[in-house]
């Protein structure tokens, strides 16, 4: 992965839209982050293998970017992007890391499913 | 050390490198001792957070690296059955739960162990490692009482030592030191941060550090005080 190029990342989220696409999101904090400090509140989300159709994919903001998915009937959307690739499958990964090198964030878009 | 001997061990984690920390020195000493290990892991780890920054991995190639350490990892300790289960990081505990316990039942008959090795749920932090070692209590759970193989359940929530007092097994595993460090090097990918960590500790002479790479510990399982 390489840190967000802004043209390139817009050019390539306009090539995924208005057409069927699997999504994968997921943020976290990591399943330990209580057992370690046990003030932190524990949260996260994830969906994998989800097909959605947007209309509109837009990056906002400065690194950490944001990233919008505009839906006919909804919205997806992401922070704290800072990397992204196009990997050999030609499916889209972005994902935020913070300083120590752990995923925070990931917004994962193919023409075709995930493993598993 | 040598440890008492076993007919058969299986040992069931969730995710590679579970074995690593806590574990890798009794599967070596075992192996040495000639004693046949099956470890079973659930998945591989898919959903791990370390991914570096620069990242060395992505969400989808992580599964690939984490394979690769995991058959580094028991090429260290010498395990030979190694089962990769095919579940999905972070989704054990919704699996249906039944499933999980025939999963377990599977592995106990194809092994026929008189000992395994897994979680203590409740006390093992990670919900993947809670119901990794629930599937399996209710596993043993049903079968008759003397055919039960032993179980040795690894605790360690905050409050684990608090409620379940001190572990009753203790294993000095100073002679599998060196294939402890070499399963723990295997997964590098997720315990360089530890590693760091554990070569300041031993620099500044703390004697936890060295501990760890001495001792491992174990609550012998008691269904008289079963957590559900
Ligand atoms: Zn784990």
């Amino acid at each position: 992965m390489e840190l967000v190029q802004v043209e390139r990342l817009q050019e390539l989220l306009n090539n995924f839209a208005n057409e069927d696409v699997y999504i994968h999101l997921e943020t976290t904090n990591g399943a330990y982050a209580a057992h370690f400090n046990e003030s932190v509140f524990n949260a996260g989300a994830f969906i994998r293998n989800v097909i959605i159709r947007y209309e509109l994919g837009k990056i906002a903001g400065e690194s950490p970017h944001r990233i919008g998915l505009k839906l006919p009937h909804g919205w997806v959307y992401a922070q704290g992007i800072t990397h992204f690739e196009l990997d050999e499958h030609g499916r889209l990964l972005m994902a935020g890391h913070d300083q120590t090198g752990k995923l925070a964030v990931a917004l994962q878009i193919s023409k075709t499913p995930f493993t598993y | 050390m040598t440890l008492p001997m076993e007919r058969h061990v299986l040992v069931v984690f969730p995710h590679p490198d579970d074995e690593a920390f806590g574990v890798s020195g009794t599967i070596a000493t075992y192996i040495k001792q000639g004693i046949p290990v099956t470890y079973a892991c659930l998945t591989l780890g898919e959903m791990g957070r370390n991914l570096g920054n620069p990242p060395f991995a992505t969400r989808e190639t992580l599964p690939q690296v984490r394979k690769d350490e995991l058959l580094a990892s028991a090429k260290a300790m010498g395990v030979t059955d190694l089962r990769m289960m095919g579940l999905r990081d972070k989704t054990v505990e919704f699996e249906d739960d039944e499933k999980m316990v025939e999963m377990m039942q599977n592995l106990i008959s194809d092994t026929n162990p008189s000992l395994v090795i897994t979680f203590y749920p409740n006390y093992a932090v990670h919900p993947d490692h809670d119901a990794t070692g629930r599937a399996m209590i209710r596993a043993v759970r049903r079968m008759p009482e003397e055919q039960r193989p032993t179980i040795y359940a690894l605790a360690f929530s905050n409050d684990s030592k608090e409620v379940l007092g001190e572990p009753d097994i203790v294993h000095n595993i100073k002679e599998a030191a060196e294939q402890k460090m070499g399963s723990m090097r295997a997964h590098i990918s997720q315990t360089a941060w530890m590693l760091e960590e554990m070569d300041k500790r031993l620099a500044d002479g703390e004697t936890e550090a060295e501990n760890w790479l001495n001792f491992e510990r174990f609550y012998t399982y008691d269904f008289s005080k079963d957590f559900e």
